[in-house]
């Protein structure tokens, strides 16, 4: 059955919400069907111009609908692929954790990279002098400080007013929100609610 | 109070333009609630924005005066917050349909003018940006190891377009006549100041854009 790696692709991208390993020996046998199939459609398509044999132009469509099929589920599996990756610029920021990078292409990589520094062009140009940064205030505030619990050993935090703390293990902290809103995504910090 | 002690803040602003500073807060929150619930990207509103940024520096710096216990800085901290939650919402919600929408708010915008343009130029150029980082990605990983005839990144076949058919919920800041009902002939309803009403989108988006009904 033609398209049915293809199909492949797109059933990892339904059972899994993470971003798995690039899937590239599926995708090679899917660039290898389509080179089969274009094969197969020269030939035919030739002897339909030469010989007139028009009882080949069913299947020559029928190749064609395949390699059409097999050519966006390719780039559906990519598009949705760096879509989750954007999600992650947005919720652990620009570094990410190699858990995540040894799943990635180098292409994807690279894509990511240019994101950042699009993202990061348009940030700087909102407003007058500064910019603003979008990543941060992603909900509604509710409170000025925030209870929080430290999940791992981070070292100093300086924060805005210019006070240095000391990140450690299992230790309990009230901070301002706004400077524990990324670590809390990063998991260095716990919300802890009382 | 809350309301009181925000306009105390906010008068400090030197008005800018013929804005005061209350009603650009006002006028901050339609725009972000507008740009929220429709499905299409809305003009840019960056003049608002502007100024609500130089609010927000200019009040910052007030609050730098207070002492750090006064009661006065806690809540004009708080307001603040909020602001700029406000702010960077709205500025998200409009990057997200940049980001899904891209090729079609692309098309749509080569055919405004400058001065009817939906996008700032910031966000102008990273819709280009974010395009071509797709159409490279897609030709590296892709598209270089299709047979020949398949090899080319067809615009026109990725496009995603808003649901301008969905559904919003709104409501009527001046009595409007008239409104034509999509799918029903002859068919018109008038909307009274204040009235609430769900609605198609299309049906209503000129008067989103133009401010008379509001988003809810």
């Amino acid at each position: 059955m033609f398209g049915k790696e293809a199909v492949k692709l797109i059933t990892e991208l339904d059972m899994h919400e993470d971003i798995r390993p690039f899937n590239e020996q599926v995708m090679r046998q899917v660039f290898e069907e389509m080179q089969t199939l274009y094969e197969a459609n020269l030939v035919d398509s030739n002897a339909i111009q030469n010989e007139g044999n028009n009882a080949l132009l069913p299947s020559v469509h029928f190749r064609h609908t395949a390699l059409l099929r097999n050519k966006r589920c390719v780039l559906a599996y990519l598009y949705h692929r760096i879509r989750r990756l954007r999600q992650m610029r947005w919720e652990l920021g620009s570094i990410l954790p190699t858990e995540i990078t040894a799943n990635l292409l180098n292409a994807e990589m690279q894509w990511f990279q240019n994101y950042n520094k699009s993202l990061a062009t348009y940030m700087r140009s909102i407003g007058d002098d500064h910019g603003l940064n979008l990543t941060v205030n992603m909900n509604p505030p509710k409170t000025l400080y925030v209870e929080v619990k430290c999940l791992s050993d981070f070292g100093k935090l300086e924060l805005d007013d210019g006070e240095v703390i000391t990140l450690k293990k299992n230790t309990y902290h009230l901070l301002p929100r706004t400077t524990c809103e990324p670590l809390i995504r990063q998991g260095i910090l716990e919300h802890h609610n009382t | 109070m809350e309301e009181s002690l925000e306009d105390s803040l906010l008068d400090d602003g030197d008005g800018v333009g013929e804005l005061t500073a209350q009603t650009a807060l006002q006028e901050i929150e339609n725009a972000w609630m507008n740009e929220r619930f429709a499905p299409e990207i809305l003009p840019h509103q960056s003049d608002l924005v502007d100024c609500m940024l130089q609010q927000i520096a200019h009040m910052e710096k007030n609050i730098k005066r207070l002492d750090k216990k006064d009661l006065r800085a806690l809540v004009h901290r708080m307001e603040l917050d909020r602001i700029k939650y406000v702010i960077s919402s709205y500025l998200r919600a409009r990057l997200e349909k940049i980001e899904r929408y891209t090729i079609h708010i692309l098309s749509e915008e080569a055919n405004r003018s400058p001065e009817e343009a939906y996008l700032t130029p910031g966000e102008l150029r990273f819709a280009k940006e974010y395009l071509a980082n797709l159409e490279t990605f897609f030709k590296t990983v892709a598209l270089q190891h299709m047979p020949p005839n398949f090899q080319r990144f067809e615009a026109n076949k990725f496009i995603i377009k808003p649901n301008l058919q969905a559904h919003v919920f709104l409501r009527a800041n001046q009595r409007i006549p008239g409104i034509v009902l999509p799918g029903m002939l002859n068919e018109e309803i008038d909307f009274e100041e204040g009235s609430q009403h769900i609605i198609q989108y299309s049906a209503v988006a000129h008067l989103v854009k133009s401010g008379v009904v509001q988003l809810i």
